[in-house]
């Protein structure tokens, strides 16, 4: 895009431009003698300026929420990311008061106390009732904040399940995903990056009777309603198993094993009947016919989230949250380890 | 020891070193000189020339974002055999991003401010003839300089720069077979890291003495510049983290050089099982981020003390709740040290740890509130002065409020799991501290510039670089946060893979094209600091007619800084505007008046 370029070159030049000629007006400036302090009508401007710009930002800011909140991700598709959600928009109510409390006036004193000629300033060096007052009122918002944010964490992270959960590796190596099913006995057979060969490309130990019904996948199947546990495995750098419509992430770790566990709550089929996920989708086919690209259709997507290397930004797999029927009749057509290695 | 017996012995021996004075040349004034104010412009300069480069590697990675996978014939020309025919090679992405984080978190924003200013004006400011140790502080800028040279060297390298992040995880960064930037571009980052950490320790050791030992007569801790404050406690944080920063780099140099496996364990790549076993890449996380997490605040807090001064001297009023402040800073300080997994909550480490990290993470946010509010309280009731350094301390209690409150949604382990690594994050630390901190630099520029250079540097220059700066700089991050709520992981060298992404292409075009213009908005910065070394209006010995010590030495520098006796100091450095005094500051110097409370 050479356009592009020129444009960059263009505003560039105009303000190397812009700036020489300031420098030689101010170079005349200097050779007149003319002071450099500030004076009450730089004063005076700068002032106004803050008001000016500083309102114009927190502007700005209600016209992004406006433009852009719509670009949020969809409602939650998983049974934690609800609790996750509802402490996200208390903390975001939270924030959002404080900052469109504080920048005001930030900007407000600083236009209203701009420095003027024959005024002079309070002398006013602390007041202790209300600094203890703007400690007290953060500490309580906070843990408000802190006590909701632990008791979510803990139920994310030790979930009491009433049933068992079904066992799947998400496996990462450079530059893609693979998904294992635990089979039938909802055990993984042990597997080490020294049984790595050829079509065992998780390195699954044959030998261990738990992975003869292990079913290896390149796309990932999930029940809905059902609780998953995941186990994340990778075998050669750090990468991150993020699944940002189901609020679930977790590092895949070479050399250890991590867990994570939710409950997908909506399928594939539901989710693209969401109003949100239409309007995107219908969005995004706009921009991709303009470009001349295929017609995208919603799906839930893994994505690698730690910098792995050059295709990082590519890594990724579908996901796809059926009915336990339809999930049944996948895994069935699937081939088992004990029938592929 | 008394404060009284110290300044004399500080005093007999200043002397000493001034009688064996003599006539300096150019390779002993400008290049091996141990006065603390040439040392501090050194590091400016280099700091400053580091920030080009890492602005500009920002401008070229914007442009790849923008327009992911289109030529630029720009991009070849900076680029060469990682741009062919314009198009910019994924692992040259990744290495700019590289770059681009190291330099300006660890060569602007740590020495370059730091070491600017600690330097600068810790003796100028105590009442002091120079540091403790010049030579140490000679040493210091030297490693720098060594470290600077060894970085730009790694851009150069045929295999290029290391690319695994700035935080450099291994594995990824411990195996050249990971990515082309693991191979001589990372040991060059590692060597360059050692010599930075060795630069940093000899000055900070050297900040703490001078300040606890060199203090004037009748500067009591209570009447120190915030300034001093807080150089003072960023020196002790970088004391304290740095050593296990470079134990950090030290493993990660065995992993990769002697065949251990400190980091490493269970890996196949390149068709083979390598040799490594019962290491754990989630150890380097840990000592990395107790640095990490403290250098958050080592970047942070000198850019606080600056704006402190600056508000109260500018607001004409003092700094309110001092004490406040002063404890505001030590308790930031104290908790920087126990926050550092609030980086690795997804690393799978026991959830027990991320509840107690989130608990520690979130109390941080109490000191930040009592440090925005009383800064704003100092403006209130103020006889507002802009100058181009007011403008920039007040931008920066904009940009610490807006980062630090998004710091609450972070910090909360919850809630980080779905923005963690996100652009929310990207968003959330350029704010808070990226733009704060260079906010605090350009302030301390601005503002002690007649006093490094005895000239003033151009008022109009400056609104214009202030005013663009500060639109441009919002209109690059704010948007951020929304990408990120869209799921958009950072470090993508283009987000066309996704097509859930693809309606915020537009957004990343908008972020580029502030990125560019407020990129170049610098130039008018560079100007006017050349410029004004040589051309600009000669300054008063008190241009901004401030209290504290630096402003009662002469315009013209001098070895040993005053040329009579060290000043004696009587009040704090805050009474501005004080009842009953004529004008409306009293320098720190001045005795008290008849019948005079001393105020503080």
């Amino acid at each position: 895009m050479s356009a592009v370029s020129i444009i960059v070159l263009v505003v560039l030049v105009i303000l190397t431009l812009v700036q020489v000629m300031r420098i030689s007006e101010i170079s005349s400036e200097i050779q007149k003698g003319k002071d450099n302090d500030v004076s009450p009508k730089d004063n005076d401007t700068q002032g106004r300026l803050m008001l000016l710009v500083g309102f114009g930002f927190i502007i700005s800011v209600v016209v992004m929420y406006i433009a852009w909140g719509r670009h949020s991700l969809p409602e939650p598709s998983s049974a934690h990311g609800a609790e996750i959600d509802s402490l996200w928009n208390l903390s975001m109510l939270i924030i959002n008061i404080v900052f469109f409390i504080v920048q005001p006036i930030l900007f407000y004193f600083a236009y209203k106390y701009r420095g003027k000629k024959g005024t002079k300033a309070t002398y006013y060096e602390h007041n202790n009732r209300l600094e203890l007052f703007w400690t007290m009122v953060p500490a309580l918002a906070l843990a408000v904040l802190i006590i909701w944010g632990l008791n979510v964490w803990s139920t994310l992270m030790m979930p009491e399940n009433e049933e068992e959960p079904i066992l799947v590796e998400v496996y990462a190596q450079q530059f893609n995903w693979t998904v294992r099913y635990s089979g039938g006995d909802n055990e993984l057979g042990y597997a080490t990056v020294h049984e790595i060969a050829g079509a065992n490309i998780l390195g699954v130990d044959t030998q261990d009777p738990a992975s003869a019904d292990d079913i290896v996948t390149k796309e990932l199947h999930l029940p809905v309603g059902k609780p998953i546990q995941f186990a994340f495995r990778s075998q050669d750098v750090i990468h991150s198993a993020y699944f940002p419509h189901f609020r679930a992430q977790m590092n895949c770790v070479p050399g250890s094993v991590t867990n994570f566990q939710f409950t997908p709550t909506v399928t594939t089929a539901e989710i693209r009947q969401n109003k949100d996920v239409k309007a995107h989708v219908e969005e995004v086919n706009e921009i991709r016919k303009a470009k001349g690209e295929d017609v995208w259709d919603f799906n839930y997507v893994l994505l690698c989230n730690k910098i792995c290397g050059a295709a990082h930004y590519n890594m990724q797999m579908d996901i796809i949250v059926e009915t336990q029927d339809e999930f049944d009749a996948w895994l069935k057509e699937q081939k088992t380890v004990a029938e592929t290695l | 020891m008394s404060t009284t017996t110290t300044t004399e012995k500080n005093n007999h021996f200043q002397d000493h070193l001034m009688e064996h004075h003599h006539e300096e040349n150019f390779f002993t004034k400008y290049l091996f000189t141990m006065d603390h104010k040439m040392i501090g412009k050194q590091f400016l300069i280099t700091g400053m020339f580091m920030g080009i480069i890492g602005v500009m590697m920002s401008m070229l990675f914007r442009l790849e974002i923008a327009y992911p996978e289109q030529s630029f014939p720009i991009l070849e020309f900076f680029l060469g055999k990682w741009a062919p025919d314009g198009v910019m090679d994924p692992n040259i992405y990744l290495a700019l991003v590289t770059i681009h984080g190291t330099i300006m978190v660890f060569f602007v924003l740590t020495a370059g401010l730091s070491g600017t200013f600690s330097n600068l004006l810790i003796p100028l400011q105590i009442g002091a003839r120079d540091m403790a140790s010049g030579f140490m502080n000679a040493l210091s800028y030297w490693f720098f300089f060594a470290s600077s040279v060894v970085m730009v060297t790694s851009l150069f390298v045929e295999s290029g720069p290391a690319a695994a992040g700035w935080t450099v995880y291994p594995p990824l960064s411990a195996l050249p077979q990971a990515m082309p930037g693991s191979g001589a571009g990372m040991t060059l980052w590692l060597i360059s890291m050692t010599l930075f950490i060795v630069s940093s320790l000899l000055g900070s050791l050297n900040y703490i003495v001078t300040v606890l030992n060199m203090r004037t007569k009748g500067m009591s801790m209570t009447r120190l510049p915030l300034t001093i404050w807080a150089f003072f406690v960023t020196a002790v944080l970088g004391v304290l983290s740095f050593p296990v920063l470079l134990s950090a780099a030290l493993l990660l140099m065995f992993d990769r050089m002697l065949g251990t496996s400190f980091y490493l364990s269970d890996i196949f790549m390149g068709g083979e099982v390598l040799s490594y076993s019962g290491g754990s890449p989630v150890l380097y996380q840990h000592l990395f981020w107790f640095l990490g997490h403290p250098e958050v605040y080592i970047i942070l807090l000198p850019a606080l003390g600056i704006s402190s001064e600056v508000i109260a001297t500018n607001s004409r009023k003092p700094i309110f709740g001092y004490r406040a402040m002063v404890g505001s800073i030590l308790a930031i300080a104290f908790l920087s040290f126990i926050v550092w997994g609030h980086h690795m909550f997804v690393t799978g480490m026991n959830p027990f740890l991320g509840s107690v990290f989130t608990f520690t993470t979130l109390l941080i946010a109490i000191p930040s509130a009592v440090k925005a509010f009383n800064y704003i309280t100092t403006l209130w009731k103020g006889n507002i002065q802009f100058t181009p350094a007011m403008l920039f301390s007040i931008a920066l209690v904009s940009t610490f409020v807006t980062g630090g409150l998004t710091g609450v949604i972070l910090g909360d382990s919850a809630l980080d799991i779905n923005v963690h690594d996100t652009y929310f994050v990207v968003a959330h630390f350029h704010i808070v501290m990226g733009l704060s901190a260079i906010y605090g630099m350009f302030a301390g520029v601005y503002h002690w510039f007649p006093k490094m250079y005895g000239r003033m540097m151009n008022k109009s220059m400056g609104y214009a670089h202030f005013w663009l700066t500060f639109i441009t700089a919002y209109g690059v991050f704010f948007p951020m946060h929304f990408l990120g709520m869209a799921g958009l992981p950072r470090r993508y060298y283009s987000n066309t893979a996704f097509p859930m992404f693809d309606n915020l292409a537009d957004i990343n075009v908008l972020i580029t094209y502030f990125a560019i213009i407020g990129g170049a908005a610098q130039l008018i910065f560079i100007f006017n600091f050349f410029y004004s070394i040589w051309r600009g209006p000669k300054a008063k010995q008190n241009p901004w007619r401030g209290n504290s010590l630096e402003w009662t030495t002469p315009v013209e520098h001098i070895h040993g800084n005053w040329p009579g006796d060290v000043p004696v100091v009587y009040r704090w450095a805050y009474d501005y505007s004080k009842p009953g005094a004529e004008e409306d500051f009293v320098p720190q110097n001045v005795p008290l008046a008849e019948g005079e409370e001393s105020g503080h």
